[in-house]
């Protein structure tokens, strides 16, 4: 008998963002985290509690609740792709937030983009970005903590130029610690059943 | 991350509370919150802290004054100040008190990353360099142990042997000998090398003090006790512990030792939690021991619990062979020290060393070369310049009885260190008598003895 694949991750774009950018992500996240990918492109959300008017951003902790109280019943794990700039409230800005080993994680492409750099869009590379970014939140979301190897997609990007240094991939020794989480406390917590 | 640091942060507003504390668990950090600074200071006791982040902005007591609370507790706590763009004066004059950076809400991501890593890699570099130097500090003491006699090379033998083992050591011979020297010797040659020796000088801390110091306090524990302090037990733990002068401790002191010793389990004076720790003890005494627990004045069973393998330390009259082999030694270090071109002991200054008993031992015969090296012209020291009294020849037959007593009572004094009860007792005659005789001769304490 075999036993039903209980992973999963939900990504679910947040209006307004480029789609595409966010379809580019299943294939590799699925293909990263071994498990199912689902995309979540029928709910938009009202994000306007979590704008700032003073700092023209978005606050990254109160999307991270928006999308807790909307997806309070899926047992999985949900990533948030939007196109806005995110801040928590001590930081001048952030490329993503996540609830380290919880459930809700959100990614912003606005500071990925080379145009937020006064360059040229360059498609390619903010696609790469975007996945390292989305890997490294739903690895918090898995537990893990940042790593000291640059090349680990764990190790923690204050800048746009450390993104670029990482890989997309864990380091040996996250990746020991991913999949004993995925094996271990994920199907235990979050069987669908 | 190889070593698991502390972050405490003191803000009043939950959000920048959340988002730090957040911000560094990613990164592995052990994070404490508190909302003020009553708070804050009640948590420096669950320290220690790497780094403190305190708004300076907050009701009641304001992140200048609780920095300068927190300094009183941990002089060497590194103190990062939270402010708006509005508090940057204030923040300047808490780095003039001794803040070691500032920074301001909201804070740069990327500048907040390398603040922390940069303070973290300069406590670490810290730590090691006291770590360091307390190291090449037992490295110069253990060289001070020094002697080519068959007697000394005995006791640096016994003291190797014994080292690997975590056998209990009581190390006796009179003052002066090298006692402690030969302790860091058997710390340092065996495994716990790497870990703490701590020395307590039983004798030289009041009774009311020694349980404090060797159990350490809880904060509020007695008067004095401001703040929470680990006791030299808690230090030694993984290493050892040196007890000289166990002789002197009290009766009540003794069975608390005994009690440690067994369990190796204790708790801070004022304080519920039991803690372990696991040390090695060495102990040292001058005191006849034996005689002591004869007159119920040392507990039979912990003379027994320390005894279990002793060295003894010959007195250095007991070992003249040594004696310029030491007094040379001395003799490069203070030239060295005092910058002073003084290459040798003149053979006859030499032979006054070689014949005087040094009642105080190697420290005392340290201190005459000291002396001697302050008061010599180079390039030797002289006779006259050594604060010693030589062994008194044989008197002449042509000496009178009054001149022979005068001079025997000197040498006994001398000898005693001018202990008035000792001397007459040497002498066979009772305390006033000795006083009238020292009036009758007028003899008079030598300050260099």
């Amino acid at each position: 008998m075999t036993s039903p694949k209980l992973n999963k991750i939900l990504i679910v774009p947040i209006y307004p963002v480029d789609f595409s950018l966010v379809l580019t992500l299943v294939p590799s996240i699925r293909e990263i985290f071994k498990c199912d990918v689902i995309l979540d492109n029928t709910n938009h959300l009202n994000l306007s509690s979590a704008y700032d008017s003073s700092r023209y951003q978005f606050n990254s902790t109160k999307i991270i609740s928006i999308l807790s109280e909307k997806f309070n019943n899926f047992n999985g794990k949900v990533l948030g792709v939007i196109s806005v700039d995110l801040f928590i409230p001590v930081l001048t800005y952030v490329f993503g937030e996540a609830q380290l080993g919880g459930k809700i994680s959100v990614v912003s492409t606005f500071r990925l983009n080379e145009i937020a750099y006064g360059f040229q869009e360059n498609r390619k590379l903010t696609e790469e970005r975007l996945l390292k970014e989305a890997v490294h939140e739903l690895g918090h979301n898995f537990g893990l903590l940042h790593c000291e190897n640059y090349l680990c997609v764990m190790h923690p990007s204050t800048s746009v130029e450390e993104v670029d240094i990482k890989s997309p991939y864990f380091c040996n020794d996250c990746y020991e610690k991913l999949f004993w989480q995925i094996s271990s406390k994920f199907n235990d917590y979050h069987d669908g059943k | 991350m190889t070593q698991k640091f502390s972050i405490l942060i003191v803000d009043d507003e939950f959000v920048v509370r959340d988002s730090l504390s957040k911000w560094f668990m990613q990164d592995g950090y052990k994070v404490g919150t508190a909302e003020n600074a009553a708070q804050a200071l009640k948590m420096m006791n669950e320290g220690p802290w790497d780094i403190i982040f305190i708004d300076i902005k907050m009701p009641g007591m304001n992140g200048l004054e609780l920095q300068k609370r927190i300094k009183e507790i941990d002089p060497n706590a590194i103190i990062i100040i939270i402010t708006a763009f509005a508090s940057v004066d204030t923040a300047v004059q808490a780095l003039k008190e001794g803040a070691y950076d500032y920074i301001t809400k909201p804070i740069d991501p990327d500048y907040l990353s390398h603040l922390v890593k940069n303070v973290l890699k300069h406590k670490k570099l810290t730590d090691e360099h006291i770590k360091l130097r307390e190291h090449i500090s037992e490295l110069i003491m253990g060289e001070e142990l020094i002697g080519e006699s068959p007697q000394i090379k005995k006791v640096i033998e016994l003291a190797k042997t014994v080292a690997p083992t975590n056998t209990t050591v009581m190390i006796r011979g009179e003052s002066g000998t090298g006692k402690e020297l030969v302790a860091r010797l058997i710390h340092a040659h065996s495994p716990r090398r790497y870990f703490p020796f701590v020395s307590v000088n039983c004798g030289a801390v009041p009774d009311t003090l020694l349980e404090s110091e060797l159990f350490g306090h809880e904060k509020g524990a007695f008067t004095d006790a401001l703040y929470r302090r680990k006791g030299k037990f808690e230090i030694a733990d993984g290493g050892t512990i040196f007890l000289d002068e166990i002789g002197t401790i009290s009766l009540k002191m003794q069975i608390q030792l005994l009690r440690v010793l067994e369990t190796k389990q204790f708790t801070r004076i004022g304080g519920n939690e039991t803690i372990t720790s696991d040390f090695r003890v060495i102990c040292a005494t001058n005191c006849n021991l034996e005689q002591a627990v004869k007159e119920g004045k040392f507990r039979e069973d912990l003379y027994y619990r320390l005894n279990v393998f002793t060295i003894f330390i010959p007195p250095l009259r007991e070992r003249r062979s040594d004696i310029p082999l030491i007094a040379n030694y001395y003799l490069k270090k203070y030239a060295t020290m005092m910058h002073k071109p003084i290459t040798e002991i003149s053979p006859e200054a030499m032979d006054m060393l070689i014949r005087y008993d040094w009642p105080g031992n190697v420290r005392e015969l340290k201190n005459a070369i000291e002396r001697a090296m302050v008061l010599a012209k180079p390039p030797a020291i002289l006779p006259q310049d050594l604060p010693i009294h030589p062994i008194e020849e044989e008197q002449p037959e042509n000496e009178t009885l009054e001149a022979v007593e005068k001079a025997h009572i000197l040498k006994i004094l001398n000898k005693t260190n001018w202990n008035i009860t000792q001397a007459a007792k040497i002498l066979g005659i009772d305390r006033v008598t000795l006083y009238n005789k020292i009036e009758k001769y007028n003899l008079r304490r030598d300050r260099n003895t």
